[in-house]
């Protein structure tokens, strides 16, 4: 029989509960799980694991709705990252998570760690993390600090991704002023493994050894995972001493050892100690295991002196992981380790108790039951409204003619060139970069060593979700599922990162439920199922919300690399658009940026067109027809040409007739397609049913109007790239 | 050709080096340990590649050239053995002190990571003599610390011994400052040592060998060297 | 008057830099290296000839701009 650790007074206990965050209903669970007044270190435990980061007490009865199956997935949401099978017997591995409190807070460590912890999540399952992309939101440009948090998070990216020699290959960035105190980081990783050779958490095997694995453990964030989940209130500043500090030399060795390890049979389980550090990777390991877990806290490394128990489990230190070794395998796995200059440690031991034991110095700290930890987590339907519909817009005269508002549109900064972003990030470190940002819809990497690639993206109109969140969900997977086949690849499945306000608010809740909604409608249609998520709470600032944000990465394959295709349109070419127009402006960036207005209901997403559209285009570009192709997004159908036209400097003559309506409305499942002759698509296209149009020609070095106007293509790209460099000058 | 590939702490692009290497020798070339005393027996070329070794911690490159392999590397060259710097590779070979100068942080004080386009100044090095002269090509550059330094007389000296290989240009070759994104002393991107059998290049023409990933404008580099070992 | 500002980085703040340089000179045979920590001297060349002022001034620019307050810790001489 254990010693039972020492209780905290109950005054106390009960007022640091608070503290801690947990609801006096979960404190009172927390009474009855032990039977007795909780020591430090398990009030400790029992706040962040039902932490609305660790516990998603908010959101998982509406995430229990999203399409997790399909033939070719291997792993859905529950471990480290999602894994699908890609052909070849490969797996993808990837996954989104946010980290938006720490980057507003230090924008270049917050944003380098939430690199640095997607990536931990994929190498963890065994797979060479191969891309990195983000999605990005920033407030006005010329908020107080904006300037700063874009230069902090965007250094903090790249300094990272480019020290551990992983591309960072594509993203997305908006500006609104409604994150003005909230930015969103949200970072993803994709890597490759062999699909028999999976790693995974559950630990198993009584008397086995718990390894702690890479850098030592300090004072770093303690409550960063119970922080991550309460609105930024005055105070934040105060909150600052618990940010942590990111090694990417560190993460790379970490990388190289796991994966020496990994290619011997050593390992039962591993997790990487991310939010909530040992606390939650021991507590989910041994939980998913159905085992006892023991640890001994003299043993873990520490890099800071006279540290307590406390400090030890809820430290969020980096670049740490946590590891079950079968018998006999200790010496074996150290020494590779010790080659790669990390610490290693035996900290433990798994047991057939069913309970989580922290010891230090022989002194018990920590005695809880595991299964009531998990199976009593606090679980919310919490209450919500449906976001009311907005109504559909009516007409809007034109202020400015076409070629006016074109050269507004290319330099806003939603639509303006991210050139100045990405190249400060490494995109083709690795050598199997075949289209870098700006080249393509989606960014495609190939497999080493073989002919198959995956193309990959991230998407997400926030503007659309705010106005109608079921539609907006939609049009965030549409839009993923879209970029992915302009490139020529075959969509497979998404992680989604969901970022919204404070779901205490019955509104807030409802745009929550509505993009499940959305999202599970669009990826039931399109076979698109979601294999990995992170949910991000309370991101409000003095009580106001962020756009609802569902953050969508989609990934897909081509079977060959040599048939992927950019966007940029090579010369003496036929245009065609593929799907219909209807001229739909509400919530357009045509309608904000030159008409100064917010409103109307957004685009409809036709799931039914999206799929037979897309299935089109794709056979189209896979049969060798296409010489490039565009979706159609923010900004429309001209946006879209333009952007063609500036890839590649060719200029063309348009001829379709319409309004600005029909140039810049925002209908969805379109795309432009760039090739030699337009006939024979067009009968392609008339046969299967599908709405295609000849829109134009490309040549000469101007985009010319249908009323005749010119552009050069040289003054549409100089203002373009323009915006940002322009933003940004002085640094911060 | 037997090349062997140097593998340091936090290097990162040791894997593209192998991939150009054996797109011109068939066989992707070994990798050796910094903690290692000796070459394998019978290595032609050496190659230090990018990435960031030690995390560019203290200066870039500065604690992996003390590594144990440095002292091989650095006896293989005063024997007359070629070695290739590329990147953090060409930083190493600096504070080796196997070639002069320094590299400091880029002018604009960011990472830059873009296509640039490079003039081949002279083709009878062993690793330009497949470039045409006056050849202009396309490669890619992605660093921190890429600025080139040197005193005057030790740029005149480079200049005067024609060991200034490569230089930064533009598309049409023309060498202009705005071709010269990280600010280096005259626009230097390769330099070779005084036999011409050490080269450092801050750029990465191992990135550009595979028509489908970013065209072969690089691959005459690597055919060059490997022309050398062909007949040996 | 001359300010030298120091910046280091916060006592508990993890510093990769000073632990590399630390593993590496161990590996160098340095024996008995306890932890290295890495930071930044500034040195500010001032036309403020009151030693106080000058400190205050210093100290000003250390907190606003020379030294990241989340991370870093400074100290200011005055010569």
């Amino acid at each position: 029989m254990t010693d039972l650790p020492t209780p905290l007074e109950a005054a106390r206990a009960k007022q640091l509960s608070a503290e801690f965050g947990l609801k006096g209903d979960e404190y009172d669970r927390v009474l009855t799980i032990l039977g007795r007044t909780p020591s430090l270190t398990e009030l400790g435990i029992f706040s962040v694991m039902w932490s609305e980061h660790c516990s998603y007490k908010s959101s998982r009865f509406w995430l229990k709705q999203l399409p997790t199956t399909a033939p070719w997935v291997i792993h859905g949401p529950g471990e480290n990252a999602g894994v699908i099978a890609i052909g070849d017997g490969l797996a993808a591995v990837f996954k989104m998570e946010s980290h938006n409190h720490p980057s507003f807070i230090e924008p270049y460590q917050g944003a380098a760690t939430g690199v640095g912890g997607i990536l931990r999540d994929v190498f963890t399952m065994g797979a060479r993390p191969i891309a990195n992309l983000n999605a990005l939101r920033f407030g006005a440009p010329d908020a107080p600090r904006m300037k700063r948090v874009i230069d902090g998070v965007v250094r903090g990216i790249g300094g990272y991704g480019n020290c551990v020699g992983v591309p960072t290959v594509g993203g997305e960035v908006n500006f609104h002023p409604r994150y003005n105190g909230n930015p969103l980081v949200n970072a993803m990783t994709v890597g490759i493994a062999q699909a028999d050779r999976i790693f995974l958490s559950a630990a198993a095997g009584v008397g086995n050894a718990v390894v702690y694995l890479g850098s030592k453990t300090g004072r770093d964030g303690i409550h960063g995972a119970t922080m991550a989940s309460t609105e930024f209130a005055a105070d934040s500043e105060d909150k600052r001493p618990t940010v942590q500090v990111g090694d990417p030399f560190a993460e790379k060795l970490l990388i190289e050892a796991c994966m020496e390890l990994m290619a011997t049979d050593a390992i039962v389980a591993i997790q990487d100690m991310g939010a909530a550090g040992l606390t939650s990777s021991s507590v989910e390991m041994a939980g998913k295991g159905g085992v006892g877990i023991e640890l001994n806290m003299e043993n873990v490394p520490q890099r800071e002196t006279g540290m307590t128990a406390y400090e030890m489990m809820l430290s969020e230190s980096q670049e740490r992981m946590l590891m079950i070794l079968k018998p006999g395998r200790e010496a074996m796995a150290e020494a590779i380790f010790r080659k790669w200059e990390l610490d290693f440690a035996i900290i433990g031991h798994l047991t057939d108790t069913g309970r989580i034991v922290i010891r230090h110095h022989g002194v018990v700290e920590a005695d809880i039951e595991l299964a009531p930890l998990e199976s009593q987590a606090p679980l919310y339907q919490r209450p919500w409204v449906p976001t009311p519909k907005l109504p559909v817009l009516g007409a809007v005269p034109d202020p400015v003619g076409l070629k006016a508002a074109l050269l507004t549109l290319v330099a806003c900064p939603d639509l303006c060139s991210r050139r100045w972003i990405w190249d400060q990030y490494d995109s083709m470190v690795g050598g199997q970069t075949a289209k870098r940002p700006g080249a393509a819809d989606a960014a495609v990497v190939r497999v080493e060593d073989h002919k198959r690639a995956l193309a990959m993206t991230t998407d997400c109109t926030p503007r659309y979700c705010l106005a109608d969140p079921e539609e907006g969900g939609k049009q965030a997977v549409a839009e993923a599922w879209r970029n992915i086949t302009a490139v020529g690849a075959l969509p497979l499945a998404i992680t989604d990162n969901m970022n919204f306000g404070n779901p205490e608010k019955p509104e807030i809740m409802g745009q929550f439920a509505g993009a499940v909604m959305g999202i599970g409608a669009a990826c039931r249609a399109l076979d698109f199922p979601v294999v990995s998520g992170n949910v991000s709470l309370y991101n409000e600032t003095e009580g106001r919300g962020i756009l609802p944000t569902p953050a969508i990465g989609g990934v897909g394959v081509l079977e060959d690399v040599a048939q992927a295709i950019g966007l940029a349109m090579p010369a003496g070419h036929d245009l065609v658009l593929v799907g219909a127009t209807q001229g739909w402006l509400g919530q357009s960036l045509w309608l904000r940026e030159i008409a100064g207005r917010e409103e109307g209901a957004p685009p409809p997403v036709d799931l039914v067109a999206e799929r037979r559209n897309g299935d089109f285009v794709r056979a189209q570009i896979l049969s060798g027809a296409v010489a490039a192709c565009h979706d159609c997004s923010d900004g429309g159908l001209l946006v879209a040409v333009a952007e063609m036209a500036m890839a590649s400097g060719i200029g063309a003559v348009l001829e379709a007739k319409g309004d600005h309506a029909f140039w810049y409305g925002e209908d969805q499942a379109r795309y432009v397609l760039a090739v030699p002759a337009a006939a024979p698509v067009l009968a392609a296209a008339a046969a299967a049913g599908i709405p295609a149009t000849r829109i134009g020609h490309s040549r000469g070095g101007d985009l010319v109007l249908p009323n005749g106007d010119a552009i050069s293509i040289l003054t549409l790209a100089a203002a373009h790239e323009a915006t940002l460099p322009a933003l940004m000058r002085d640094g911060a | 050709m037997k090349a062997g590939i140097i593998l340091f702490p936090g290097t990162n692009r040791e894997r593209d080096m192998g991939l150009a290497l054996a797109r011109v020798t068939g066989a992707k070339p070994a990798i050796i340990w910094h903690g290692e005393s000796e070459l394998p027996a019978g290595t032609d070329l050496v190659v230090l590649p990018g990435g960031f070794s030690y995390g560019d911690y203290l200066r870039c490159g500065a604690m992996a050239a003390q590594s144990p392999i440095m002292r091989a590397v650095a006896a293989f060259a005063a024997r007359g053995g070629h070695v290739l710097g590329v990147c953090n590779g060409f930083q190493i070979l600096i504070e080796a002190g196997l070639l002069p100068g320094a590299l400091l942080k880029n002018a604009s004080l960011r990472f830059l990571s873009m296509d640039c386009h490079l003039k081949v100044e002279r083709t009878d090095t062993p690793y330009t003599s497949h470039f045409q002269p006056g050849a202009v090509f396309r490669s890619t550059m992605a660093h921190g610390d890429g600025n080139y330094f040197a005193s005057p007389e030790t740029l005149d000296t480079l200049e005067g011994e024609g060991r200034v290989v490569l230089r930064y240009c533009t598309p049409e070759g023309a060498v202009t400052p705005d071709a010269n994104r990280n600010g280096s002393s005259r626009s230097i991107a390769g330099i070779v040592s005084e036999n011409r059998r050490i080269l450092g290049l801050m750029p990465h023409p191992e990135n550009q060998v595979d028509p489908l990933i970013d065209g072969t404008d690089g691959l005459p580099m690597f055919e060059s060297i490997s022309a050398c070992f062909a007949t040996a | 008057m001359k300010a030298y500002v120091t910046v280091m980085p916060k006592n508990g703040v993890l510093d990769p830099q000073g632990k590399a340089i630390g593993h590496a000179l161990t590996g160098h045979g340095f024996a008995g290296i306890g932890e290295v920590r890495v930071g930044k001297l500034i040195e500010l060349e001032l036309a403020e000839t009151d030693p106080a002022k000058a400190q205050a001034a210093a100290e000003d620019m250390a907190r606003k701009l020379l030294a990241n307050m989340v991370i870093e810790s400074f100290k200011v001489e005055v010569r």
